[in-house]
């Protein structure tokens, strides 16, 4: 089952620049670490150092936020579009 | 949709249109969705934008062009040069002017028709709510966590919509927070990136025509909120992608534990949103990046005098094209796995733009065991002030 995973362009420098990546992934879970397996240098922006999704980085499933479903255990199907998505700031410099 | 803005008591609100003014909005009042009936909504209602640069231009031009009755810019900033790429409200001319100020004289002679009013001031705890409370629709385009917290929490105190856009090189976001049914920021981000994990546009950069596209969405959703019509962005965090153009949206629910707006408050007060976000100045290093510094003119006088001296470049290669004092370029990010390309055995002298990512270089340097290690204090900028002005500043 392939999952594409969206990167956004704050994390994008830490992803060789990528702006997704596919990925065979049973749940959120799993795509998310093929991702940081492929990307050591995203992992310390997405997860703390016990290993919990940080608290400013949302990830949704297709249109849907995972907190609301089973968050990291959330099953995916092939298809599926995961996105993460960051908090940003700019505005009016 | 739910939504009600109610007019504010005190002066009595409009009940008709002079003849000038029906020239000018004749393209509103031939829409049926706006009529006479919406023009006189915009034009009894009363909107506050936080921030006047990159989002607030175009939503200052279109909603004073749009005729909203009275609207109030929130900016304490002056305009200088690098805003004039994206912050079309100004000219070259108003370099050196207060944003605010400069703002309100071009909306005003874009609609003499309504009310502008500049607050030169940083919008802050202790003044936000008596700011906000006059107004029915608070518009963020600001630039920095902290005010993006304040703002949240101010409208949902005040039981005020927030319209809110946010913006990073080629990506943007826009929603509408604070509406009764809907969530509000904290419910999206309950907590705000470390200071120093996210870059500002300032760093990052952003281009120029991507916050005229952010405003422009917000001003859309601010009219929409007035003339109570369409389908707001409500519960709806519209994500859009330049480079790729392209629009996508996500669902935002109402956190039913959320802090600020769930069924249980915990937080009933504006609180000091530069702790809650970890900094106490946007633009001050971290403390515990305190490293040995050189002025630059320092710097020059060593060189002149032949000091044998390596000067380490911490910028992005697009950076070192731009202009640079003939270093040798490791970025801030692959200094770690370029460390060998240094000898800790000369005196090395780490500079970048500002003087701040070349901070944290010499930190990191100093931890690795480098001990005659300086930073160029002011960095690039501060090169050309001091010593050579040919040096072009970005």
């Amino acid at each position: 089952m392939s999952v594409k995973v969206m990167i956004p362009t704050p994390l994008r420098v830490y992803a060789g620049k990528r702006d997704s990546a596919e990925f065979s992934a049973a749940t959120v879970g799993e795509a998310l670490g093929g991702l940081t397996s492929q990307f050591a240098d995203l992992k310390k922006h997405l997860y703390t150092e016990d290993g919990k999704l940080r608290a400013f980085v949302n990830v949704y499933l297709n249109d849907e936020d995972i907190r609301y479903l089973k968050q990291e255990n959330t099953p995916t199907k092939d298809g599926d579009t995961i996105s993460i998505i960051p908090s940003i700031a700019g505005g009016s410099f | 949709m739910a939504t009600t803005i109610q007019p504010q008591t005190g002066a009595k609100p409009a009940t008709s249109l002079t003849n000038e003014e029906i020239l000018r909005y004749s393209r509103h009042l031939i829409m049926p969705e706006v009529g006479m009936e919406g023009q006189l909504k915009l034009k009894n209602a009363k909107v506050l934008l936080i921030g006047t640069g990159g989002l607030g231009a175009p939503l200052g031009l279109y909603l004073a062009a749009a005729g909203v009755g009275r609207l109030g810019l929130v900016d304490f900033d002056v305009v200088d040069f690098t805003n004039l790429q994206r912050q079309v409200t100004f000219g070259t001319s108003d370099v050196g002017k207060f944003k605010s100020e400069a703002a309100r004289e071009r909306l005003s002679n874009l609609n003499p028709n309504i009310q502008i009013e500049a607050f030169e001031t940083k919008l802050t705890s202790e003044n936000a709510l008596e700011l906000f409370k006059d107004f029915d629709v608070i518009v963020d385009g600001t630039d920095n966590f902290p005010t993006r917290y304040l703002v949240n929490d101010a409208c949902i105190l005040l039981g005020k919509p927030n319209v809110y856009g946010s913006i990073f090189r080629f990506e943007g976001q826009a929603t509408v927070f604070g509406m009764p049914d809907g969530p509000c920021y904290r419910c999206l981000y309950p907590e705000p990136p470390p200071p120093g994990l996210v870059p500002s546009c300032a760093e990052g950069g952003v281009l120029g025509v991507l916050p005229g596209i952010v405003g422009s969405i917000q001003a859309m959703e601010t009219i929409k909120l007035i003339l109570r019509a369409g389908d707001s962005l409500i519960g709806r965090l519209l994500l859009f992608d330049a480079l790729g153009m392209k629009f996508r949206e996500l669902k935002l629910r109402k956190n039913p534990n959320c802090p600020m707006c769930g069924e249980h408050r915990t937080i009933n007060k504006l609180i000091d949103y530069y702790e809650f976000c970890g900094v106490r100045g946007e633009e001050a290093p971290a403390p515990d990046v305190q490293v040995p510094e050189i002025t630059p003119r320092e710097l020059k006088a060593r060189l002149d005098r032949g000091d044998d001296l390596y000067i380490l470049d911490v910028r992005e290669p697009h950076e070192f094209k731009i202009c640079n004092l003939n270093g040798h370029l490791i970025p801030l990010g692959e200094l770690p796995r370029r460390v060998h390309e240094l000898d800790s055995s000369r005196e090395i002298v780490a500079h970048c733009r500002s003087g701040k990512r070349s901070a944290e270089a010499v930190d990191f340097l100093r931890k690795a065991g480098f001990r005659k290690i300086l930073n160029l204090k002011g960095g690039i900028l501060a090169w050309s002030d001091e010593v050579d002005p040919s040096v072009p500043k970005y």
